[in-house]
């Protein structure tokens, strides 16, 4: 807690000095540089670590068997190529919603019921850790989603679409905010997320720990709260309008160089 | 038997080969496929509720990475400028104070407000306004000396009417002018009442606003 603190000061600091000359995005750089042995997203990869090999749930296995599309148990790389199209569940799927059918298939815990469970409770907290994990495993590597797959190539189709679908009250899609570089709302800069916004940009950024909320946020979360600000419904946990934006931006994002878990503000 | 199955299970691997080979559907079939799993994969959260993803013509025709072509926008823009009320008493202009907070607030309609809270007006999430506030987004243009720009000495006075009009017009139903503006439809959606409208008119085009100094 006291470590949060120190973060928040710290950001606080970089942020209240020079946020109105530089630009958000500048200040939070420097607060990364700062903080470049000790990102707080550690504390949750290292939980996610020790999570991914207890053996946990009726079958009191672990998870050490589950294949993120690499083959079994090989966690390395296989964040950069996600979401994908897995044989056994005839489905394109993210990371969550991939560790949804490990925890059930292996582990033999309720894939429907975790996916209902609110954010920050439950396997919820166990999910954040171990996206926080994977994630970090590909630290440095450039996304590469696979396209050869006909699915694969229809979920981007629908990702497109759903990316640009205007509704609610306020009439937004993802593209309001996503389809030019250098816009901001308020301060905050937004990613154009319709072509490679960079290294570490938008998709490549993602988890990511949020120091306002101390909290790890999944791309499942990002998403979640995205559309919250949209004005739209609640979009289902793993729910297939998620991993097609999920296929859509990271498919815009290819070459680009993950630094999930990021920091962000 | 044995080529019985033999030939099976060739089918079976061309079968294989066809679902990840066969061309993609057509941009009508994936339309439609994208908007089933989009009603599919959202559920109601408090005031949230499904209805916000029937789309209307509007939304419809400004839902693609291409504007809608020009007899359609003109037929949105048509559709929308019927829409906009205009103050029965002919009174356009409030408290430019009170405008300046709602422009501040970005709060309302999403699933973690409350039905009965009233909303922000959210501007400064995509405009720059009054000097003062450093903290704009850029999405809009910036609306720093709206009014002064425009030549608004006298809000009341008949030159100035074709302005005002304009933005009351605008604040209404902003696909009146442009037919996939990212601009709200603050009147028209519910999202600010007319006495919150004639506040942030206040804000933009009286010559005491901060905006117009």
């Amino acid at each position: 807690m006291r470590y949060l603190l120190i973060a928040g000061a710290l950001l606080a600091s970089v942020l209240g000095v020079s946020a109105q000359q530089k630009s958000a995005a500048d200040g939070i750089a420097e607060y990364r540089k700062m903080l470049e042995d000790g990102n707080p997203a550690e504390l949750f990869e290292a939980k996610g670590e020790v999570l991914w090999k207890q053996r946990r749930g009726p079958r009191n296995a672990s998870l050490e068997r589950c294949d993120l599309g690499k083959g079994p148990g090989i966690v390395k790389g296989a964040w950069v190529e996600l979401p994908r199209w897995f044989a056994d569940t005839q489905r394109v799927q993210d990371l969550e919603s991939r560790l949804l059918t490990c925890m059930e298939t292996l582990q033999g815990l309720n894939a429907v019921e975790i996916a209902k469970t609110p954010f920050g409770r439950g396997e919820q907290v166990s999910m954040e850790a171990l996206v926080a994990f994977i994630s970090a495993e590909s630290r440095g590597l450039k996304v590469s989603l696979p396209q050869s797959h006909r699915e694969e190539q229809v979920m981007y189709e629908i990702g497109k679409r759903a990316f640009f679908f205007r509704g609610g009250p306020m009439d937004f899609s993802c593209s309001s905010c996503h389809n030019q570089a250098g816009q901001r709302v308020r301060l905050q800069d937004l990613p154009n997320l319709t072509v490679n916004p960079g290294d570490g940009v938008g998709f490549a950024a993602w988890p990511a720990y949020r120091v306002s909320s101390g909290e790890l946020w999944s791309m499942q979360r990002r998403l979640n709260d995205c559309f919250r600000q949209q004005r739209f419904p609640y979009p289902g946990y793993a729910s297939d309008v998620t991993i097609a934006l999920g296929v859509y931006m990271g498919v815009n994002a290819k070459g680009a160089q993950s630094i999930a878990p990021a920091l962000k503000r | 038997m044995k080529t019985t199955f033999i030939g099976l299970a060739a089918l079976a691997v061309i079968a294989v080969g066809c679902a990840a080979t066969q061309p993609l559907p057509s941009s009508q079939e994936l339309d439609q496929k994208a908007l089933t799993v989009i009603k599919a994969s959202f559920r109601e959260q408090g005031i949230a509720k499904l209805d916000r993803l029937d789309q209307d013509l509007g939304q419809r025709a400004c839902s693609s990475d291409k504007p809608p072509g020009a007899d359609v926008a003109q037929q949105v823009e048509t559709a929308a400028l019927a829409t906009i009320k205009w103050p029965v008493d002919g009174r356009y202009l409030g408290d430019w104070k009170e405008g300046e907070k709602l422009a501040q607030n970005g709060r309302g309609a999403t699933w973690t407000d409350k039905a009965d809270a009233a909303n922000g007006g959210s501007c400064y999430n995509c405009h720059q306004i009054g000097k003062a506030e450093l903290s704009f987004g850029t999405i809009g243009p910036s609306l720093y000396n709206y009014g002064k720009l425009r030549g608004v000495a006298d809000p009341a006075s008949p030159t100035s009417a074709p302005i005002v009009q304009y933005t009351w017009g605008k604040l209404w139903n902003s696909k009146a002018y442009a037919a996939c503006s990212n601009m709200p439809r603050f009147g028209h959606a519910a999202l600010l009442t007319q006495d919150q409208i004639r506040d942030v008119m206040a804000l933009l085009l009286d010559p005491r606003s901060p905006v117009n100094q």
